[in-house]
């Protein structure tokens, strides 16, 4: 098992394989989070460039802990801060980033396809941290391993996603992480954002579209909430008592799924729209988890594509561990 | 006096396919004989078209030159040289430039500008609305004086049905057609692409191909209400051929164009890269299918390029944020040959109608090679191999999905009133 791409652009073009390996990479990260001393050499010298042109809190919170907790320093490109106000183009600003010679560029943008756009044009490692309503590559790997940490597997589970799926790039890449270990997906939500089209946008995945939330949600394993963007709310104007009555994520409705089953939400939350405080904070949800595996898993993308490390390197997490051990005996 | 000698005359109108010689005299076409009947007079030129096809000028319904205003991405002399090397010999260029083609003073500076540094004929096309803002009717009467040959508020429909069919009624009275960009644009609104599996999968956003072809059938229903000419620009959608097909069985005076770009790709082509981005969009599979048939079956009256060049500074950007348009002249004969002759679906004499007879029927004029009609004549090869290189294009922009593509055919030589303006 190995990871052979320059990028991490979408999950869509990777095998198993690949996706497990990722996966597996990102185990030993795990435990990091756990211990005091968090911070790693790694990646001491290195420099990540942090280019967030659509604003984000967490995502790029958590990048950006992850080169940090790596060793790795980091440069921030923030939209307000932007010259694209200015009328540079993307192209322009991604070239004066990369001659302060970073090692790796971690976008988002509001453009579907853009992080593809600019890797054709730049030589050094690109990932896609969401782009348009695509992809968003690092958020389906942390769902991933969620998933694994709560059920035990990935395989053959029955995943309902709910809320806004058109628009969504967290479901597509949860569709095409998942849908490549046997996953049966139901999408449920207000037609217009659940077209039908979706059914074949992955081809061997099994993916049907439903419209009552009582039929989507029976028997499923994992439940993955999206937040209900409220400007989508405008376009269609759709009433937020509408979506309620039909679409909130209720303990009852709750019930109809498996015993074991969890409920994951990329967040924010919108409390009382699509989700009631009730389950947000209940047993079976694991947002909080998400949060923290979030980090993990980027530590494994930052490592993986700056020191371009294969299966037989020895992973840094567990060089560190035993570090420690050495230092307890001191 | 120019002697094309030895070649394939094709011409559509009097159903010729034989090899003949053809005398040029000036601007005019002095003779048409059987090959070798005719003696070159004493001073003539002489062109061995042997191998070669001669065909009636080819004319584009449907092209952008930019100029005045977006001389950066094109003007009226580096375009017509591209047209010239796509082996047409008149263009109607689309009056959306800055500012628009409203008025006979803009008209004017487009035909003293041709005159001046263009290649091939430039026939104006008149907005059909102040400004192509859909408000007031254009001073069309003035246009057409002036040398316009169609309206179109082309880049968008007619704003509403109602003053489409004010437009109609008022182009019927000058006998003028009138050239639909037919799109419900609220349908449209935000969309970069064909909405549909690809789109959806991408993340960009789509629109139906009702966003077309709900505004066909206006379009149709209001030709019908007007007895007017109308054409429909660009047709993309098979609903659209539908439409298109309905109002022909009912005999009105309705046609439409395809351009090459849509008989060739389909929405599964678009991977985030903008020169795959147009307006209207690529269709998906079932579409082009039958755009294949109406160009076969006669539904469709012409190939026309849309050529839309945008500089590199604007068009090379994110999918998103990218103008609609590609580059079409030196590519459209090279695909029309390879998709629809070489692939079977129509013949060679088919293809030539759809850039000879089929454009100029719209235009209602003639085109046919015979004695005493303008020495506008496309030669061109059907088995000449090569590449497109955008790279060595005249055109100022670079916007083209079909750079690196082998083609087999071209044209070899174009004649604009007796002169050739381009020869391989």
């Amino acid at each position: 098992m190995s990871y052979n791409f320059r990028d991490l652009l979408a999950l869509e073009p990777l095998t198993a394989d690949e996706l497990s390996f990722l996966l597996e990479q990102s185990k030993p990260f795990q435990v990091i989070q756990k211990n005091q001393l968090k911070k790693l050499a790694t990646l001491r010298g290195k420099t990540v460039a942090l280019a967030f042109f659509e604003t984000s809190t967490r995502t790029r919170i958590s990048f950006g802990a992850a080169a940090s907790r790596l060793g790795a320093d980091t440069m921030n490109l923030q939209a307000e801060a932007s010259s694209l106000k200015k009328g540079e183009t993307l192209l322009d600003t991604v070239f004066n980033l990369n001659a302060m010679k970073p090692d790796c560029l971690v976008m988002r943008h509001a453009a579907s396809g853009a992080p593809h756009y600019v890797a054709r044009h730049l030589d050094i490692p690109v990932v896609n941290a969401g782009d348009g309503t695509h992809e968003h590559p690092s958020q389906g790997l942390l769902d991933a391993l969620t998933i694994l940490d709560r059920l035990g597997t990935i395989k053959n589970l029955r995943v309902t996603i709910l809320g806004d799926i058109l628009h969504s790039r967290v479901a597509r890449s949860n569709i095409h992480l998942l849908g490549k270990f046997g996953c049966k997906f139901t999408l449920c939500g207000p037609a217009m954002w659940v077209p039908r089209e979706l059914e074949k946008i992955a081809p061997g995945t099994p993916i049907r579209c439903v419209y009552r939330m009582e039929e989507a949600l029976e028997g499923a394993d994992v439940i993955m909430m999206l937040r209900v963007q409220t400007e989508r709310l405008n376009d269609p104007p759709l009433s937020p008592n509408d979506y309620v009555l039909l679409y909130q994520l209720n303990a009852e409705r709750l019930r109809r799924a498996s015993p074991h089953a969890i409920v994951l939400h990329p967040g924010p939350i919108n409390r009382g729209i699509e989700i009631t405080p009730e389950v947000a904070d209940g047993p079976q949800s694991c947002v909080l988890e998400q949060v923290t595996n979030g980090v993990a898993v980027r530590m494994a993308i930052l490592y993986l594509l700056i020191s371009g490390a294969t299966e037989t390197s020895t992973h840094p997490a567990l060089e560190v561990k035993s570090k420690e051990s050495t230092n307890a005996s001191d | 006096m120019l002697l094309i000698s030895g070649a394939r005359v094709l011409d559509p109108a009097s159903k010729t396919d034989a090899t003949c010689d053809v005398l040029l005299d000036g601007e005019k076409i002095k003779e048409v004989q059987p090959a070798g009947k005719l003696a070159a007079p004493v001073g003539a030129e002489v062109f061995d078209a042997s191998g070669l096809i001669v065909a009636p000028g080819f004319i584009d319904l449907h092209v952008h030159l930019r100029e005045p205003g977006q001389e950066s991405s094109e003007t009226i002399e580096t375009g017509t040289l591209a047209a010239a090397r796509g082996g047409f010999t008149a263009v109607c260029s689309m009056p959306n430039t800055k500012p628009v083609n409203d008025n006979a003073a803009v008209t004017r500076f487009i035909l003293d500008r041709a005159k001046v540094g263009g290649s091939v004929r430039v026939w104006p096309i008149g907005a059909a609305s102040v400004g192509s803002q859909g408000e007031a009717i254009a001073e069309i009467a003035a246009m057409k004086e002036a040398g316009i040959v169609a309206v179109s508020d082309d880049g968008k429909p007619i704003a509403t049905a109602k003053l489409a069919r004010q437009v109609m009624d008022y182009c019927r009275s000058l006998d003028l057609p009138v050239i639909e960009h037919s799109e419900d644009v609220s349908l449209a609104a935000g969309a970069v692409m064909r909405e549909g599996v690809t789109s959806t999968r991408l993340g960009l956003r789509g629109m139906p191909a009702a966003a077309e072809s709900v505004c066909v059938a206006r379009d149709m229903q209001l030709a019908e209400l007007t007895g007017a000419r109308v054409h429909v620009a660009h047709l993309s959608a098979k609903a659209s051929l539908e439409q298109v097909r309905w109002a022909k069985s009912r005999g009105l005076r309705v046609s439409c164009e395809v351009t090459p770009h849509h008989f060739t790709l389909i929405d599964e082509d678009v991977e985030y890269d903008s020169k795959f981005k147009m307006n209207p969009p690529l269709g998906g599979r079932g579409d082009r299918e039958a755009l294949l048939a109406g160009l076969a079956d006669g539904t469709v009256d012409a190939i026309a390029t849309d050529h839309a060049p945008h500089e590199p500074a604007l068009k090379d950007v994110e999918f998103d944020r990218a103008p609609f348009g590609i580059l079409g002249f030196e590519t459209a004969l090279g695909l029309a040959l390879q998709q629809l002759v070489e692939s079977g679906r129509i013949s060679l004499m088919r293809m030539v109608e759809l850039f000879t007879t089929g454009p100029a029927q719209v235009l209602g004029i003639e085109r046919k090679i015979a004695a005493g009609q303008p020495a506008d004549l496309t030669v061109f090869s059907i088995d000449h191999p090569w590449t497109y290189q955008v790279k060595e294009s005249p055109s100022k922009s670079r916007n083209s999905p079909f750079d690196g593509r082998a083609f087999k055919g071209a044209a070899v030589a174009t004649i604009v009133a007796g002169r050739i303006v381009y020869k391989q």
